[in-house]
């Protein structure tokens, strides 16, 4: 998938993707310590908050246990008229402002044996000191929790906080402490004293409490009851387990038990005003049973690492995006070049070598392969140009070769017959040169009525040079040969002719004969030719025997022998060229001499036609494709003796 | 489009409107009645007072006034001075007030099972009943002691009773070892004091044969004598009240929740949700083939006989005369 895609995609995705991966882990590792530091420092601070909170409210409840405190102790100590009590109790109302209200209420009859009631009552009003009795048929204190608790506990304690009984919305709460009276040697329990405190203090000191935005604090009783709390429905209406039970908050129920248990504790907790992630501290009102809870919420007490980490990462952002612009820009900087080259490369490879590439200023790899790049142009052009020239050459070369190969082969005779009035003889001749061009050549011609001069020849070398002393030689030949000359002659004063000026030292074998056709005598000289064949009719072929001579045109005093055969009508002269014998096949066999008089003993029967195109077609045949390495030339003369009718 | 011209149809529909509307009502005329609950607003009383919103009671052909209960007002009296027609009253109390001499009648039992209990911490060593020997135990006014008491003679226990007051708070400070409950107030209050259930040991006195069905629909004997249907419709829409409140919970809860702070009563909508719950659990008979709201003989005997024992009355009322039975009342 990512193979297919370009180098900018590439190194964008992967130099984006590991950035990223750095980052993340730098990141989440700083992000968790950071947080985990901060952490550390608010559960320190909100330890320190709640307990100095809740250090706060001892010290005020403590200071108001002392009043009944003392009070009962004077009690229990001293011996004192209905008046001397009443007056206590009023003096520790009215000297203790925290103080609302207190009674010293005695167990039925403790007091004195006629009233079941004896509760002196004082509490303040709109700013005075008011008097009753507690204790009715429709108010019987015993069995109050103020009352009731503390005697059935025999010890000092703070009630369940409460609304007063008529008195708006004040939360109270009432610290009773029994007393004693030693009757009969027995320390019996003879009645409570109370201090009422209104918790107006208390609330506005825990309402007080603000962390950051919404974190608040509350105030549970020993009951789990909500005493303050900013979501007002609470307060006295519900327990902390209520709260939990409609929240269906198991996790809830369980911080509200340690709560009450006077244990200390920092949670994480979600808000109930707001919903969000707090942390709760809280931590117990040793006095009263009474337990502090704080909460902090966590996102905006995190805020600062928030917005920082907001930040960073808006600059990690913007960085990548700067990365990534700064790599698709080199990257496209390096495949811009690179893909123009391609273009480029792709018209070139279409044939246009004129397309501009065009020119890159720098000198690194993508310049140098640019630079490259126009030198191969430059030399691909320079080569084809080149080519183009050496082609069109060659191509003149070639057809100049076609028409020389024309012109030669109209130099030597090639209708067959060629003396269709003479039936003294057939003849028949081939030449077959190995390129356009050859230096085999055979001629015939009457010299006179009687006499046909043949020969064949074969030049030194081949190609165009071969040629033309072959086109020179037979023209020479045809030029001397006149009448009463012998072969000899002629050959000698043709090898003095080519001698002249021949400066490339070229020679030519050659076979020269004179056929009285009258006669059947045949006159010939050999300049180093192969020996023809002769085939006597009936009785087949055998290679000439005679003087192997000279070729020519090398030496010039060279002497030249004619010898002398007279043919049978019906019998044969084969002359060839050694490109015949010599033609070689695949196993680099050559064709040979005696294969080729076998062949032609074979063919005794054939005219002279069909005997050399026989043998062409054997040579081709064994030659097996393997291409011809020498010009071809076979000519035959078949003697028929002319019969005087 | 085609044009309805309407004005006479309307004229006509509420023409007959008018005329249905005036014979009903000509037909029956809604009657008057006044009912007080034995307490203040709570879900103990929410039937009462969904069929009272949802005008069930209007169906039934009862233009009821409902007195608001609480400390302040006695049922009782009430009933006697004829200031309320119907009342909320424990079958005790109602046995009790007819041996005392006022003449009245009980014309639905709606709580079929005693919801008082006992409760104690099993930090305090009580999982047993006999484990309650010797100690401290709470107990309510004398109404609500002839269960303890028979259940402590019947299991030969020795305790030292304690006057409970309305809070819980002195078991919670363990200033008594067992508590009086009600299993859909108290017991609830003190889950909601942080003790788990598990860490309370409870008694319910139905399940010691001590079952004191409690709450049930009281009215004069004179009343009931004058009009049968007037009680017997008024019972059977309070049944269809407490039908209507155990299928649509929390629209009971709306309405009760509402009763409570126009009372100005603290209203704690999680506990009065297990007060209805558990309402509902002591409502609906066991037997399920007897309908809601009737008053069945053995529980009758069962707590005549307490009564008696505890020399609360001298005789116990004919049950004939005490209950009058509505559920299969001819009139509907």
């Amino acid at each position: 998938m990512l193979r297919n895609k370009g180098i900018a995609f590439k190194l964008i995705f992967y130099i984006l993707v590991s950035a990223l991966i750095i980052f993340i882990l730098i990141f989440g590792y700083n992000y968790i310590v950071v947080r985990q530091v901060i952490s550390r420092k608010i559960e320190e601070s909100a330890k320190n908050l709640a307990q100095a909170t809740t250090s706060r409210i001892d010290i005020v409840l403590r200071s108001v246990e002392k009043a009944p405190e003392n009070l009962a102790c004077f009690i229990e100590n001293s011996s004192y008229s209905k008046e001397e009590l009443i007056n206590s109790l009023r003096s520790v109302v009215e000297n203790n402002p925290e103080i609302y209200g207190g009674t010293i209420a005695f167990e039925p009859y403790a007091f004195n044996s006629e009233s079941i009631y004896f509760a002196p009552y004082f509490y303040k009003s709109n700013g005075e000191i008011k008097f009753t009795y507690l204790g009715s048929e429709t108010y019987r204190y015993f069995y109050w929790d103020w009352y009731q608790i503390p005697r059935e506990l025999e010890r000092p304690m703070w009630s369940e906080p409460y609304y007063d009984v008529g008195g708006g919305n004040i939360i109270m709460a009432t610290y009773s402490v029994p007393f004693y009276k030693t009757v009969d040697g027995e320390r019996r329990l003879t009645g409570i004293v109370t201090a009422d405190i209104s918790l107006l203090w208390l609330q506005k000191m825990v309402s007080s409490i603000k962390i950051s935005q919404t974190g608040y604090g509350f105030l549970i009783s020993k009951n789990g009851t909500v005493v303050t709390h900013p979501t007002e429905k609470l307060i006295m209406n519900e327990t902390i387990f209520s709260v939990a039970e409609a929240r269906g908050d198991a996790k809830l129920r369980e911080i509200g038990r340690e709560m009450i248990k006077g244990m200390s504790g920092f949670v994480p907790f979600n808000s109930i005003v707001t919903g969000k992630k707090c942390w709760m501290v809280y931590g117990p009102v040793f006095s009263s049973g009474w337990s502090l809870g704080v909460l902090f919420p966590q996102d905006e007490l995190l805020a600062d690492i928030t917005r920082l980490n907001r930040m960073v990462f808006s600059l990690v952002i913007a960085g990548i995006l700067f990365l990534s612009f700064i790599i698709a820009s080199i990257a496209s900087n390096i495949t811009r070049p690179l893909r123009t080259l391609a273009k480029k490369s792709e018209e070139i490879g279409s044939g246009n070598l004129d397309v501009e590439i065009p020119s890159v200023k720098s000198r690194d790899e993508v310049g140098q392969l640019t630079e490259s790049f126009v030198y191969m142009k430059q030399s691909l052009k320079q080569y084809i140009k080149e080519l183009t020239e050496t082609t069109a050459a060659k191509e003149r070369i070639e057809s100049e070769l076609k028409i020389a190969h024309d012109i030669q082969m109209s130099i030597v005779p090639k209708i067959f017959p060629p003396f269709p009035e003479r039936s003294e003889f057939d003849i028949y001749a081939t030449l077959e040169p190995a390129r356009e061009v050859g230096g085999d050549f055979y001629d015939f011609f009457f010299i006179d009525d009687e006499h046909l001069c043949f020969v064949i020849g074969d030049v030194s070398g081949k190609g165009v040079p071969a040629s033309l002393f072959m086109a020179v030689t037979k023209t020479l030949i045809k030029t001397i040969a006149s009448k009463n000359m012998s072969p000899n002659e002629i050959l000698k004063r043709a090898n003095v002719e080519l001698c002249h000026d021949n400066d490339s030292c070229m020679f030519v074998t050659i076979f020269l004969g004179i056929l009285n056709t009258k006669t059947g005598e045949v006159l010939y000289t050999n300049g180093g030719h192969n020996p023809p064949l002769i085939v006597h009719k009936g009785k087949g072929g055998d290679f000439l025997e005679m003087e192997q001579g000279t070729a020519i045109g090398a030496f010039e005093d060279i002497i030249f022998k004619t010898e002398r055969l007279v043919l049978q009508s019906g019998d044969y002269i084969f002359m060839y060229t050694d490109g015949v014998t010599e033609a070689v096949n695949k196993t680099e066999e050559l064709f040979s001499e005696e294969r080729l008089k076998r062949d032609i003993n074979v063919l005794l029967e054939k005219s002279v036609k069909e005997l050399v195109l026989n043998i062409v077609e054997k040579i081709k045949d064994f030659s097996q494709g393997v291409p011809q390495a020498d010009d071809i030339t076979m000519m035959v003369i078949k003697y028929k003796r002319k019969f005087k009718s | 489009m085609r044009k309805v011209i309407l004005t006479p149809y309307l004229f006509l529909i509420s023409f007959f409107c008018f005329i249905a509307i005036s014979i009903s009502a000509k037909e029956e005329p809604l009657k008057k009645a006044t009912f007080i609950p034995q307490w203040a607003p709570q879900a103990q009383f929410v039937g009462y007072y969904v069929a009272y919103e949802k005008g069930i009671y209007k169906k039934h052909g009862v233009d009821l006034t409902i007195i608001p209960g609480g400390p302040e007002a006695s049922p009782s009296e009430l009933l006697n001075s004829h200031q309320a027609d119907f009342a909320t009253l424990w079958l005790s109390s109602g046995i009790q007030m007819r041996d005392a001499g006022i003449g009245l009648v009980n014309i639905a039992q709606i709580l079929q099972r005693s919801a008082l209990m006992l409760v104690a911490k099993k930090t305090s060593g009580i999982e047993t009943l006999q484990d309650i020997n010797g100690r401290k135990v709470g107990l309510w006014g004398l109404i609500f002691q002839i269960q303890p008491k028979a259940l402590f003679k019947k299991y030969d226990i020795h305790v030292k009773i304690i006057s409970q007051s309305y809070s819980v708070n002195l078991f919670l400070r363990d200033g008594v070892d067992v508590a009086s409950a009600m299993w859909y107030n108290e017991y609830h209050t003190i889950l909601n004091a942080g003790i788990n259930p598990e860490e309370l040991t409870t008694f319910f006195f139905y399940e010691y044969g001590l079952n004191f069905p409690e709450d049930g629909i009281y009215t004069l004997q004179e009343t009931y004598e004058k009009d049968p249907e007037l009680c017997c419709a008024f019972a059977k829409a309070s049944i269809e009240g407490w039908q209507y409140a155990f299928v649509h919970p929390e629209e009971a809860l709306d309405v009760v929740m509402k009763y409570m702070e126009e009372a100005h009563i603290p209203a704690n909508r999680i506990h009065q949700k297990w007060m209805l719950e558990r309402m509902k659990d002591l409502i609906l008979p066991e037997d399920t083939s007897i309908a809601m709201g009737r008053l069945l003989f053995d529980d009758y005997e069962r707590v005549a006989q307490g009564l008696k024992e505890n020399k609360l009355i001298d005789e116990i009322p004919g049950f004939e005369t005490f209950y009058k039975r509505c559920d299969n009342h001819a009139k509907e």
